[in-house]
């Protein structure tokens, strides 16, 4: 005798395990400790956002042109909305900052197509970004030629000084520093090698903070009577030999990332030395040290601030400036919440935009 | 397959030459008093235990290793430590390596035609057809825009051999070419370095590969502790093994 088999229908899970409540329960409450600490989170939370959101945006004064426009008690951004030119342009003459805005617009179009994937010619705007566009974007600055009217270095500030700085200091200093690790390299040119390690070990011995303040103050003491170079310059050469070393170091521990037998297969093919390094070595070690290369310049993009020291005014010096100013006297939080604003969007940019390369760079394999 | 096709008188040049070549590494001596003579045409397959130094003495020959003492010429140009003399030498001799060695960021038509583009100076468009021609040869043309990383080891060493081959090489090393492949990709290696043997190509091969020797080798080389213990045609070297060194490693190798 047979009887037919018939299952029961499954049950839904147990509502405590799925869904929201689910979530809940694995992620957070999955036992006392984390119950307490969820709790105990939730608490701080609670206790600080409100009142954080509220200086920040619901209390605070936005519109305006002095001090007397904030009196609800939350930040004061008409602060920075007053002094914003100066924080951007420094002490730049002021009918003349569209000279500072056009570089900006010049840089903007000529990076764009470098972002556009089918574009055919990358290379040769990356040279023309590199090589020519820093003579372009000098004249502008300082002009004296073409009828712009000349400015003195001391007038370049703010903003614009934080990014001449820093972007200066990351394009001499990449070639330097990959010059520098290659002959760290070289095991067979003993001399260039020990130089080598020497300027490296000497440069990422001392605080930068020492290296402005020496090209600013010792270094004229050296120079014969009569002889001296602009104050700028000497941070920039500063900054950018300071950068090299940390550059070589990273770019090192890329070059010996990579296996031996590639350069051998580039030996065995007879390419010389530099083609060899080009073509084979550095364009895979550079794709290893993308997220190093991008952390020391992130970190010396918020280094620049250290050119205070020298009496350079970058964004944060331009903000302390303004502190100081006895119609703004008290406002020092909004000047720094704003400077760290202004950092922060570089910085992260930067960083996304060193992962995007990661990812276009990578042909997903090894050996 | 005709083993051991008879060099004709014309071909009686001499290729490679090795006289007297020592080698230490610190103060393990790699190489003995090495003394060979490869001509023009001629397939020599060496063998031997692992540490024997047959990897150091087929490197030594485009100078990927140095050696300290003897003499290496190579198509009639002396080894020294002239940087030009060796990218010369290094031009005319292909080198195919044991982990294929293709380089990974560039496509498989990449990398066959960077050698000749940067080192022979040809355009792009010469270059890549060239490169073309090789791949059709190591039977993969289809694998020309891929990245070596997506290829089988087989292709891959297939690849390699091909990206020699572009430098229009006068003499091919092979370094254990077959040794970090899976079982059933070794064929269709060897088929292409068969087919490569039979066109005349003067080759030098560091292999295990018994078979091998067998069918293409003029003279099978043994060597051990870095002497060359054993040098002869391989009928006789397998059929009639003289060292006692030679009948044991033949008999561990074939005898399972």
């Amino acid at each position: 005798m047979s009887h037919d088999f018939a299952p029961l229908p499954d049950l839904p899970p147990p509502a405590a395990s799925v869904g929201v409540i689910g979530w809940l329960r694995r992620n957070l409450f999955s036992n006392t400790i984390n119950s307490l600490l969820t709790l105990f989170a939730i608490y701080l939370l609670a206790t600080l956002l409100p009142p954080l959101l509220n200086w920040l945006f619901f209390d605070a004064d936005w519109i305006g042109d002095s001090r007397d426009a904030c009196t609800s008690g939350g930040a004061c951004w008409v602060f920075i909305s007053a002094r914003f030119s100066t924080f951007m342009y420094g002490f730049f003459p002021e009918n003349e900052t569209w000279r500072i805005n056009l570089i900006y617009i010049a840089l903007i179009a000529c990076m764009a197509p470098l972002f556009i994937e089918s574009f055919r010619h990358k290379v040769k705007l990356g040279v023309f970004v590199i090589f020519v566009f820093p003579i372009f974007g000098f004249i502008l600055l300082f002009g004296g030629v073409f009828g712009l009217e000349q400015t003195e270095t001391s007038q370049w500030g703010g903003l614009t000084l934080t990014l001449l700085l820093a972007s200066v200091g990351c394009v001499a200093a990449l070639p330097l520093g990959i010059m520098l690790a290659l002959g760290r390299q070289a095991t067979n040119m003993p001399a260039v090698k020990s130089m080598c390690v020497l300027f490296i070990e000497f440069w990422r011995g001392v605080p930068l903070i020492t290296v402005l303040f020496m090209s600013s103050v010792m270094l004229p003491l050296f120079l014969p009577e009569g002889v001296s170079f602009d104050k700028l310059l000497r941070a920039l050469i500063g900054i950018t030999l300071f950068q090299s070393a940390y550059i070589a170091e990273v770019v090192r521990g890329g070059l010996q990332a990579i296996p031996k037998g590639q350069y051998e297969a580039a030996d065995a093919l007879g390419l010389s030395y530099w083609k060899k390094m080009g073509l084979i070595i550095l364009p895979q070690a550079m794709k290893i040290v993308i997220p190093g290369i991008v952390n020391t310049f992130i970190a010396l993009f918020k280094d620049t601030t250290l050119v205070i020291i020298v009496g350079l005014l970058d964004v944060l010096g331009m903000v302390q400036n303004a502190l100081n100013d006895p119609n703004w006297l008290g406002y020092s939080t909004e000047g720094y919440v704003f400077t760290a604003f202004v950092f922060w969007i570089f910085c992260f940019s930067m960083s996304r935009y060193s992962q995007a390369l990661e990812r276009k760079l990578h042909t997903g394999h090894k050996r | 397959m005709t083993a051991a096709v008879p060099n004709t008188a014309a071909d009686n040049e001499v290729m490679i030459e090795l006289r007297g070549v020592n080698k230490w590494y610190d103060k393990f001596h790699v190489l003995k008093d090495i003394n060979l003579q490869v001509a023009k045409g001629e397939r020599i397959v060496v063998c031997g235990p692992s540490g024997s130094g047959k990897s150091t003495m087929i490197r030594c020959i485009n100078r990927l290793e140095e050696h300290q003492k003897g003499q290496i010429i190579v198509d009639g140009t002396e080894l020294t430590s002239d940087l030009r003399q060796i990218e010369q030498i290094r031009k005319e001799v292909g080198m195919v390596f044991q982990h294929f060695n293709l380089f990974p960021h560039l496509t498989v038509l990449e990398n066959l035609a960077l050698a000749p583009m940067w080192v022979r100076k040809m355009p792009r468009k010469e270059a890549e057809a060239i490169g073309m021609q090789y791949l059709e040869r190591v039977k993969i043309p289809d694998q020309a825009k891929k990245y070596p990383g997506q290829l089988s080891g087989g292709q891959q060493q297939r690849v390699a051999i091909a990206r020699s081959l572009c430098m229009n090489p006068r003499i091919m090393l092979f370094d254990e070419p077959t040794s970090a492949l899976d079982p059933e990709m070794i064929k269709e290696v060897l088929d292409v370095m068969i087919e490569l043997a039979e066109s005349g190509m003067t080759m030098m091969c560091v292999t295990h590969e018994m078979g091998f020797a067998k069918t293409v080798a003029d003279k099978v080389i043994f060597m051990d502790r870095g002497q060359i213990v054993e040098s002869n045609p391989p009928e006789e070297f397998f059929n009639n093994p003289q060292n006692e060194r030679t009948q044991l490693f033949l008999s561990q190798i074939i005898g399972h």
